[in-house]
């Protein structure tokens, strides 16, 4: 074998180690981002998640004000963590509506009482559709729609005490 | 206890890798000591790991709720079978069986190498314990096994119900015993290089280590494919998952090592390529090791990513692959040329072998790795799938198929082509099969055509080196290489099969209704519930016929109450000309169940075909073995 070439097994492993080296300092980002945003909302007809708390369909979301759209479930545990700080949103003034994923209404009311209930709507979502019409890939995850009925913003995860600035201000500026 | 003693053996393995290390480098080795201390050292620490792993094993068995690592991947409720397994059911687990393997590798070539001259063999094994040194000390300080939780957990977690399967008590160690099996070639290659001896006495010491590996990783490989085919329920036995590419990678170089070696045993040829073969196919064990450790790449074996974790072993990668070449660069430039041989030659079929199977390594490699460095280079973020590996990668096998129709009818050194003539039926036959497929299937693709054509000429031409022969008299290590080049055929006649012909059919269905997939008619009777030690399920009757009788098929829908989570067991109904494969999917409101059905005919060949090549090997194997023992009881 030729001078050079006996060299180039190192190069090659200088590159591996280089690019795996830049892979563990950027972990890959895993969320999925609605392509939806800056879109109308997906149209869907009314939906019911319990009996006696008014329902949910995209007309609804069109009425001039801009408000929060709240993927959730009762079967979800980093949605408990998260009920307070809608709680608050709700006490700062901001309109909040859910969508419950793949529940159950006995075990929903329960979620509800157990940790309150900052909805004004909540529709059902039964089979995970609505989450993907709007581009959601999981629970909680948060969307600001304005009064036309626009995707503004979304938020993946839980929304932390630290983020409550960021989605009024995302709020207000949708008005 | 039992934790604290295996903790306690894993720390004296280290010591005594360390011990190994001195013993092979330091100055009692220039001085020539022998052999003994250096092989009684590995062969003890070889112990103390396999030791410390057996104690692992234990408090998984027991369910040992006061080890961390139990409480957070196993259950009391657990079946027997999988408390036990379930021990490399997990990253820390994972990684003892790996070291183990290390040590026992290490041993086992103390005890039965002892042609190979005591200089070469030294280092040999010095290499061997710097490898376990490395890894002994990340499970010692960023991974622990035996780690204790204090309070003890009053339940565990369980293990993900996907590894509920005797596929994890099969796979993962016979997956790692040729992954790890091939450091010993790696570390005789370093010797060598150290001593700069790389002779034909190397590459018979070096041989059934490459054999044995390569038999593993074959079955493992073969293994892992047919259990993701029926517990991920997606009907597919590949998916170009970094993860199995990170398996065929060493497989790759190994199937490549395994012929090169057998030049240079045979006539001292192929010196410094054979080195540097040995030292890429662990190395890319190594980086197996690493993609599917660290969690960095996206895949179906979705590990945790962990940064720590991962930058120790990729420190541990760089530094032995990255010694490794350097001494290679350094070293093999003193190695001689062998001896010279023509173009139509055995060697030269081999050489055509081995750059073919590189450059296959080379496809998936870069397949694998393409999407990290362009996003590295531009933050870009694409993925690449099975279009690129098949039509790129199927194409070059295919030719390496070809060739090895041809190249185990030639002689070492000059070949006259005599033998070539008995090519013609097969070739004949191949073409015929590739004409009627063209004809009678208008669409479908041409790769698959043409490999059905491949396979046939293949299947015929394997057997032609027996051709003349009287059989009984023929050796084992020929009627290996047979078996192992005829399961080739048989594992790509089963892939073009599956992939022209397969049916399937996806459909929501009441209970009563009739479904037609390929040539059977499936009726669906009912769904009704059932239970298992651990789960609950909801339980599909189907009942199968093609003209003759019926048969049963109960696909599920399993919940796993220990962690949450919803599985889908398949049902496959096999019978001689395929498979019926068929899955439970959900219900609707209407009181419809979503069916999913596959006919795969000759689906199975595939599998067939890779078990045909790893008892190939084993025949290789088994017979030079004998060989060797019948040599030593004349002597």
């Amino acid at each position: 074998m030729r001078g050079q070439l006996r060299i180039l097994p190192v190069v090659l492993l200088v590159l591996l180690v280089g690019a795996l080296v830049w892979r563990l300092a950027h972990p890959p980002d895993t969320d999925v981002q609605s392509e939806m945003i800056g879109n109308q909302v997906p149209v869907f007809a009314q939906t019911d998640a319990l009996p006696g708390k008014p329902g949910l369909s995209s007309a609804n979301l069109a009425d001039g004000r801009p408000k929060l759209v709240n993927f959730f479930a009762s079967w979800c545990v980093p949605c408990i963590g998260e009920a307070p700080v809608l709680t608050e949103l709700k006490k700062e003034g901001v309109p909040i509506v859910g969508i419950a994923v793949r529940d159950r209404p006995s075990d929903l009311r329960q979620f509800l009482v157990d940790n309150g209930d900052p909805f004004e709507r909540i529709g059902a979502d039964p089979q995970s559709r609505l989450q993907l019409a709007f581009g959601s890939a999981g629970v909680p995850e948060t969307f600001v729609v304005d009064g036309r009925g626009i995707l503004r913003m979304q938020h993946i995860g839980p929304i932390e005490p630290d983020d409550i600035p960021d989605l009024l201000n995302a709020v207000r500026a949708a008005r | 206890m039992i934790a604290e003693t295996g903790l306690a053996a894993l720390w004296l393995a280290a010591a005594l890798a360390l011990l190994q290390l001195f013993l092979a480098f330091g100055p009692a080795a220039m001085r020539g000591g022998g052999t003994a201390p250096v092989r009684s050292v590995a062969i003890v620490q070889g112990v103390l790991t396999l030791f410390a792993m057996a104690m692992l094993m234990l408090v998984f068995a027991r369910t040992d709720l006061s080890v961390l690592l139990v409480a957070e991947n196993s259950h009391s409720a657990k079946p027997w079978l999988y408390k036990v397994a379930g021990a490399w059911g997990n990253h820390e687990g994972s990684m003892l069986l790996w070291v183990t393997i290390l040590g026992i590798a290490g041993a086992a070539l103390a005890i039965f190498s002892r042609t190979l001259e005591d200089r070469t063999f030294t280092a040999a094994l010095g290499a061997q314990g710097t490898l376990a040194l490395g890894f002994f000390a990340f499970l010692l300080f960023a991974s622990n096994p035996f780690a204790r939780l204090d309070p003890p957990a009053l339940e565990g977690r369980g293990l993900n119900p996907l590894l509920q399967d005797p596929g994890l008590v099969f796979h993962p160690p016979t997956l790692y015993f040729g992954y790890v099996g091939l450091s010993v070639a790696f570390s005789l290659a370093v010797g060598a290089l150290v001593t700069g001896r790389v002779d034909s006495a190397l590459a018979k010491a070096m041989r059934p280590w490459v054999l044995g590996a390569w038999i593993m990783l074959t079955l493992g490989i073969t293994a892992g494919s047919y259990w993701a085919y029926y517990e991920l329920g997606w009907g597919g036995w590949w998916f170009w998952d970094p993860v199995e590419n990170a398996s065929l990678m060493p497989w790759l170089a190994a199937t490549a090592l395994l012929h090169s070696v057998n030049v240079l045993v045979a006539r001292d040829s192929l010196r410094a390529w054979t080195v540097m073969l040995a030292m890429v196919a662990f190395s890319m064990s190594m980086v197996g090791t690493f993609l599917v450790r660290s969690g960095i790449l996206t895949s179906v074996h979705a590990f945790a990513v962990d940064p720590e974790r991962g930058t120790f072993l990729l420190a541990l990668l760089a530094i032995y692959v990255g010694a490794a070449f350097i001494l290679f660069a350094v070293r093999s430039g003193k190695l001689a040329e062998g001896p010279p041989f023509e173009l139509a030659s055995r060697e030269a079929a081999l050489i055509g072998n081995n750059l073919l199977l590189t450059v296959i390594l080379g496809v998936v490699f870069v397949g694998t790795l393409y999407p990290l460095f362009v996003e590295a280079a531009t933050g870009a973020k694409l993925s690449v799938g099975p279009p690129y590996f098949n039509s790129v990668a199927g194409p070059i096998a295919l030719l390496l198929a070809v060739l090895i129709c041809i190249g185990p009818l030639l002689a070492w050194r000059r070949d006259n082509g005599e033998k070539l003539k008995r090519l013609a039926i097969p070739a004949l036959a191949g073409v015929t099969v590739l004409a009627i497929f063209l004809f009678a299937i208008p669409d479908g693709g041409l790769l698959e055509k043409v490999a059905l054509g491949i396979a046939s000429m293949l299947a015929l031409s394997a057997l032609l080196p027996l051709v003349g022969r009287k059989l009984r008299r023929t050796p084992l290590s020929t009627w290996g290489m047979v078996v192992a080049h005829f399961g080739v055929a048989v594992a790509i006649a089963g892939m073009a099969t599956s992939s022209l012909f397969t049916s399937e059919v996806l459909i929501a269905a009441r209970p009563g209704e009739q479904v037609a997939v390929g040539p059977w008619t499936v009726e669906f009777k009912s769904v009704t519930p059932a239970v298992g030690p651990n789960w609950t399920a909801l339980q599909a009757e189907l009942r199968a016929s093609r003209g003759g009788g019926v048969s049963v098929l109960r696909p599920q829908s399993r919940f796993y109450s220990s962690p949450p989570t919803e599985t889908t067991e398949s049902a496959i109904l096999t019978v001689p000309s395929g498979q019926l494969y068929t899955v439970l999917g959900k219900s609707a409101e209407d009181g419809r169940w979503q069916l999913r059905l596959w006919w795969k005919p000759l689906v199975t060949l595939i599998w067939l075909g890779g078990a045909l090549i790893a008892l190939g090997g084993a025949l290789a194997l088994g017979g030079r073995a004998w060989r060797g023992w019948r040599k030593a009881q004349e002597a």
